[in-house]
Order: C-alpha cells, then sequence, then structure tokens
C-alpha cells in the first residue's frame, strides 16, 4: 500500500508542476542538490576547504599586522583615517566570501562535470537544469558564507570593526559569494580542459592584489581606475570597506545591483549551459 | 543467503501488486510510440525517420553496430535528448515539453555507470530518489529492498569505487528502479561484464519482466538479445533494418544451420567459387567461410563430396549475429 502511494508520487510530483512556467528545466528542488553536497561533505578534503579559509587570514597577519605598523594610518577618499589592518579587513573578508564561493563552483563542479558524470545522472530524473545550477550555486555561497563568518569571528573581537553595524558585512558576504558562484559556475560549464581550468587562478590572483584591497584605488591614473572598477572583487572590497567602516550611502546600492545581474547572468548562462550540455 | 531470497520475493510480490495496480488506471495504448523519429547533427543524421511502437510489458531490444544510432534513439526516448523531427510520445506523453513528466516514469541505466563516487551504495539509492522528490520515509523500506533486489545489502555501507563491475552495474539498476518506474531503460546493459555477472544480471532483468516492467534495451551482444527481448529493431546507419521477435528475424533473413569452414586465410577467396551452390546462401568472411543450408551436416557432405578439405568445420543453428551479417554485411562487434 505504501509503494503504491509512492508510485503516484514520484510521476503526481512531477506532473503537479507540469504546467508551470520554466518546468522544463526548474523542478524545485535545487535544495535536494544541497542535501547531496553534505551527504558528500565528509569525503571531502578538509585541508583543502580549510586552506581556502586560512590565506586571507594569513594576509591579515602579514600585511595588516607587519606592514601595517609601517604604513600607519590609511584614508580613503574624503573618509577619516583608520588603522591599516582595519582598511584591508573588509577587503580581505570579501576575498574569504569569493574564495569559498569560487573553489566549489569552479573545480567541483568541473570534476563533477567531466569525470564523476554526476549531473548526466542527475538530469535523467525529473530534475531540471535549473534545480542542479541553483543547488550547486547555493551550496558554494554557503562556504563563501562560511569563510567569511570565521574571517568576522577573527576580525570583530581584534577591534578591526569600528561599528556593531558592520555585522552588515555578513549579509552582503552572502551577496557576493552568490554572484561569484553564479559566474564561477556559469564560467566552469564553458571550460572543456584543465589547462582552461587554470585561466581562473591567473585571474584571481591579479584581481586580488589590484582591487583595492591593499591600498586606495586613487594611487592608479583614471584610465585605470575604471578597468578595475568594473571588477567585481573591487565591487565586493567596496561594499565590505563602506559597510564595515560605516560609510552607509546611495553608491552601496549600486553594488548590490552589481552582484544581482551578476548572479542572475550566471544563473541563465549556466542553465543554459547544463541543459545544451546534457539535454541537446 | 535464504532469507535474502525470501525478502526479494516478499519485496517483488508486493511490486507485482502495484504493477498491475497503475495499469488499472492507465489507458494509453503503447508505452512508446514513433514515428518517422529524426536527430540529425549539422550534416550528420544519427536517426533517420524510424518508427516503431512499444507496448506496456515488453522487452525491446535495439540492436546494432557502434554508431548504428542506437543511444541517440534512448536517449530521445528518456527526454534528455530533443529530437529533430518526426513524433515521439512516451505513455502518450511529448518528450520536448513534458521532460520532467516522462522522467519520472523512466529508470535509466546509461551505457557509462555514473553512481556518485563522493556517496556510498545506499546514500546513492536515497539521494536518486530525493532527485524525483520523494520522502525519506519512503526511501528507507525502499531502498531496503532494492538492495535486497540487488543482492547488494551487504554492501550497503561500502564505497563505489569498492564494487565490483557487476556490482556497478547492478547497484546502477536498482538505482533506476528507486521511482518505481514502469520503463526501465538499459544502454548495453553487461557490456564489459564478466559471464558470471551477465547471467546475475539476465536474471534480475528476467523478474523485472515478468513483474511486468517494460523493458527497453541496447545491445550488440546476440546473445543478449535472444534471452532477454520479445521483439527486437536492427538498425544501422540511423535506420531500421529490420523488425521482429528474434526467432522471426532468424526465419526470415537466415536459414535454419550455418556451416563455418575455415580454409586458410590466403585460401578463403579461391575456395569460395569452389563451393558456390551448396546451401541456400554464402558469406566469405576474412577467417571463414559462413554456408546458410536448411541442414549443416548435408552441406559439409557436399563439401567433402567436392574434394575440399576445410581445417575446421562447424554446424551450428542460425542466430542473429547471421541476421545482422545479413542485413549490414558486416559483423556486429567490430
Amino acid at each position: 500500500m505504501i509503494l503504491a502511494a509512492a508510485l503516484d508520487s514520484a510521476v503526481a510530483i512531477a506532473s503537479r508542476r507540469a504546467n508551470r512556467l520554466g518546468s522544463s528545466v526548474y523542478a524545485g528542488r535545487s535544495l535536494v542538490m544541497v542535501e547531496r553536497s553534505l551527504m558528500a561533505l565528509k569525503t571531502s578534503n578538509w585541508f583543502a576547504v580549510l586552506s581556502g579559509f586560512v590565506e586571507p587570514v594569513f594576509y591579515l597577519a602579514s600585511f595588516g599586522f607587519g606592514l601595517g605598523g609601517l604604513v600607519g594610518n590609511v584614508s580613503e577618499g574624503g573618509s577619516a583615517s583608520v588603522s591599516y589592518a582595519t582598511f584591508i579587513a573588509p577587503a580581505l573578508l570579501a576575498t574569504s566570501a569569493m574564495n569559498g564561493a569560487i573553489y566549489d563552483s569552479t573545480w567541483n563542479v568541473y570534476f563533477k562535470m567531466h569525470f564523476g558524470k554526476i549531473y548526466h545522472g542527475i538530469l535523467a530524473t525529473s530534475m531540471g537544469a535549473l534545480d542542479v545550477a541553483l543547488g550547486e550555486i547555493v551550496w558554494a555561497l554557503l562556504r563563501g558564507l562560511a569563510y567569511a563568518i570565521g574571517f568576522m569571528c577573527i576580525v570583530y573581537p581584534l577591534g578591526l570593526v569600528p561599528s556593531t553595524w558592520g555585522l552588515l558585512a555578513i549579509p552582503a558576504a552572502v551577496l557576493i559569494a552568490f554572484g561569484f558562484a553564479s559566474f564561477g559556475m556559469a564560467i566552469t560549464s564553458y571550460m572543456k580542459s584543465f589547462q582552461q581550468m587554470d585561466w581562473v587562478n591567473f585571474i584571481m590572483l591579479p584581481m586580488f592584489l589590484f582591487s583595492g584591497t591593499f591600498y586606495p584605488l586613487d594611487v592608479y591614473p583614471s584610465w585605470l581606475q575604471t578597468v578595475i572598477q568594473a571588477l567585481p572583487l573591487y565591487q565586493a572590497i567596496s561594499m565590505e570597506r563602506a559597510i564595515m567602516l560605516g560609510q552607509f550611502d546611495a553608491s552601496l546600492l549600486w553594488h548590490v545591483l552589481y552582484f544581482v545581474v551578476m548572479i542572475a547572468s550566471g544563473l541563465v548562462f549556466t542553465t543554459r549551459r547544463l541543459t545544451a550540455l546534457f539535454m541537446r | 543467503m535464504i532469507s535474502g531470497v525470501k525478502s526479494t520475493n516478499n519485496a517483488m510480490g508486493r511490486l507485482l501488486h502495484l504493477m498491475s495496480d497503475s495499469q488499472l488506471h492507465n489507458g494509453v495504448p503503447s508505452m512508446i510510440s514513433a514515428r518517422n523519429l529524426t536527430k540529425e547533427y549539422g550534416d550528420f543524421t544519427a536517426v533517420d525517420h524510424i518508427s516503431f511502437e512499444v507496448p506496456r510489458g515488453e522487452a525491446f531490444g535495439l540492436l546494432g553496430p557502434n554508431g548504428a544510432g542506437k543511444s541517440t534513439t534512448m536517449r530521445m526516448i528518456a527526454a534528455t535528448l530533443a529530437r529533430t523531427d518526426g513524433e515521439l510520445a512516451i505513455l502518450g506523453k511529448e518528450p520536448n515539453a513534458q521532460g520532467p513528466e516522462i522522467r519520472a516514469h523512466l529508470g535509466v541505466v546509461p551505457q557509462q555507470d555514473n553512481l556518485d563516487s563522493e556517496l556510498k551504495v545506499h546514500e546513492n539509492l536515497m539521494i536518486y530518489g530525493r532527485y524525483f522528490g520523494l520522502s525519506r520515509k519512503f526511501l528507507k523500506g525502499k531502498i531496503d529492498e532494492l538492495l535486497d533486489f540487488a543482492q547488494l545489502q551487504d554492501k550497503r555501507d561500502s564505497k563505489v569505487n569498492e564494487l565490483s563491475g557487476g556490482m556497478k552495474r547492478r547497484l546502477t539498476i536498482a538505482r533506476a528502479l528507486i521511482n518505481e518506474p514502469e520503463i526501465l531503460m538499459l544502454d548495453e546493459p553487461t557490456t564489459g561484464l564478466d559471464p558470471q555477472a551477465r547471467h546475475i544480471l539476465w536474471d534480475r532483468l528476467f523478474r523485472l519482466k515478468e513483474l511486468g516492467v517494460t523493458l527497453i534495451l541496447t545491445t550488440h551482444y546476440m546473445d543478449e538479445a535472444e534471452q532477454l527481448c520479445d521483439r527486437l529493431i536492427v538498425m544501422d546507419k540511423g535506420r531500421i533494418m529490420a523488425e521482429g521477435t528474434p526467432a522471426n528475424l532468424i526465419r526470415e533473413y537466415s536459414s535454419r544451420e550455418v556451416l563455418e569452414v575455415r580454409f586458410g586465410s590466403n585460401k578463403n577467396a579461391e575456395v569460395a567459387e569452389q563451393i558456390q551452390g551448396i546451401g541456400e546462401r554464402i558469406d566469405v568472411l576474412p577467417d571463414r567461410i559462413l554456408v546458410y543450408a536448411e541442414s549443416g551436416e548435408g552441406a559439409l557432405e557436399e563439401l567433402t563430396r567436392r574434394g575440399l578439405e576445410p581445417l575446421t568445420s562447424l554446424v551450428r543453428r542460425s542466430s542473429l549475429e547471421d541476421v545482422f551479417l545479413r542485413l549490414t554485411g558486416r559483423s556486429l562487434v567490430e
């Protein structure tokens, strides 16, 4: 009897959604992907997980407290001057969120796509491509969020966040991680070889070094400033710095909009690409 | 072991009950109906206007050499590949528009195992059920039943990579049954398995067939097709070359018996001229000559009467392999 009810359900579950908009790509079960990742968590490489987190912490220790002693206070634009460690902490928090999100959405996704053939199996069920895309992106964003929270747990007690409002940096980190995860998975879905995957690292390092992470952007000529302002990590750093230093103004909304667009376009491209790869 | 068998039968009994149940409120005449089904990739036509029907409960085979279009056809049926042209209905549903609904009815066993190597055996079944939206509570019982069926109960906590090839296949089949599908699609289910593992697998597939599950399978093993398929189509270059039951195909396209003789690679062609007229038909292969005849022994006698002395000779019944050779001019496994 139980069985009969369940037969109904596999088919009934799918037919309940049948007439909804987008039912061919979305079954409303993206969280099952997160469930899968939780199950797989115990077999993951904890050293790799940890190393992604400690990297920004090491930068904070060496640059913020080591180099920071030589640098003294810093001020950007017209804002009040703050200690060097306080200045770079928001940038490193943004980088933490990015690192966590990128790691899962690029290398792990690449492996599942080309070696594990995991998505093949999943898309043979009543799941849709958007379920897979969204689920994997949410998982990657959770990792970014975890890194950001971990980083906050270090910098807040150290007094590097002047106002309690600075804790809003955590929800902002969700947005940042979501954006990078979405964009990262979209790019990865177009990658065909390990060589191409290396480009990700090749782009990440300079972006980390030059996005206003360690010094204000006004040291650059204006054309270069424009280029850097277009980069996602600059947007992330700039948003986190404004929040953690308490400079709330309308420019924050532009950063938010930037990430909303990044998230949406990443989702659209990933879904299209997964459909093209596995369903066509 | 005995208790395992017992619980398997019990589980199967319940499954059977369920199958007949679902048949009652389903007035769809055929499970799969394809008319002029076509798939093109640019200039290349992988599947070329093929038509067939599969009624409920049938074991339907797609035979053909590599590149014949079998897997492409399978993927179109499984609603994971959009067709270029023609009509296709699975349980009366249209795969281009109702993909997720159709896939909820299906169990798919792909050519290459794509089990989740990051998860354990029972977790693989659990998460696959979750992909269909089934509840954890229901899946717990179902997983037990399927592990019995696949004879993997003592491997439930093993990692996937620790399983043998045959066990992996059985797990993949168990996984495909998690949503209690009405149609089970198997793409070359026993390729790469040793003979014992193949027989275990055939036995499991037989049981499913007895329960009324419609089986669609591709293979390039003739014995497999003869063992499992009620009816089959022979495909080559995207087209259907022949259709029928294994016995009918053999009757129609081959003789009752076949005499295989070898004269050595260099002499086969030369000898071939001298044996014209013996049997119904002669096929000269690089390594041997096949003489199709009502009686193989009779053909061999005639051969010796003409003064020909083959190095080796073998008389056997005609098989699907011969049908295939006749239809496509080449052997199945190239």
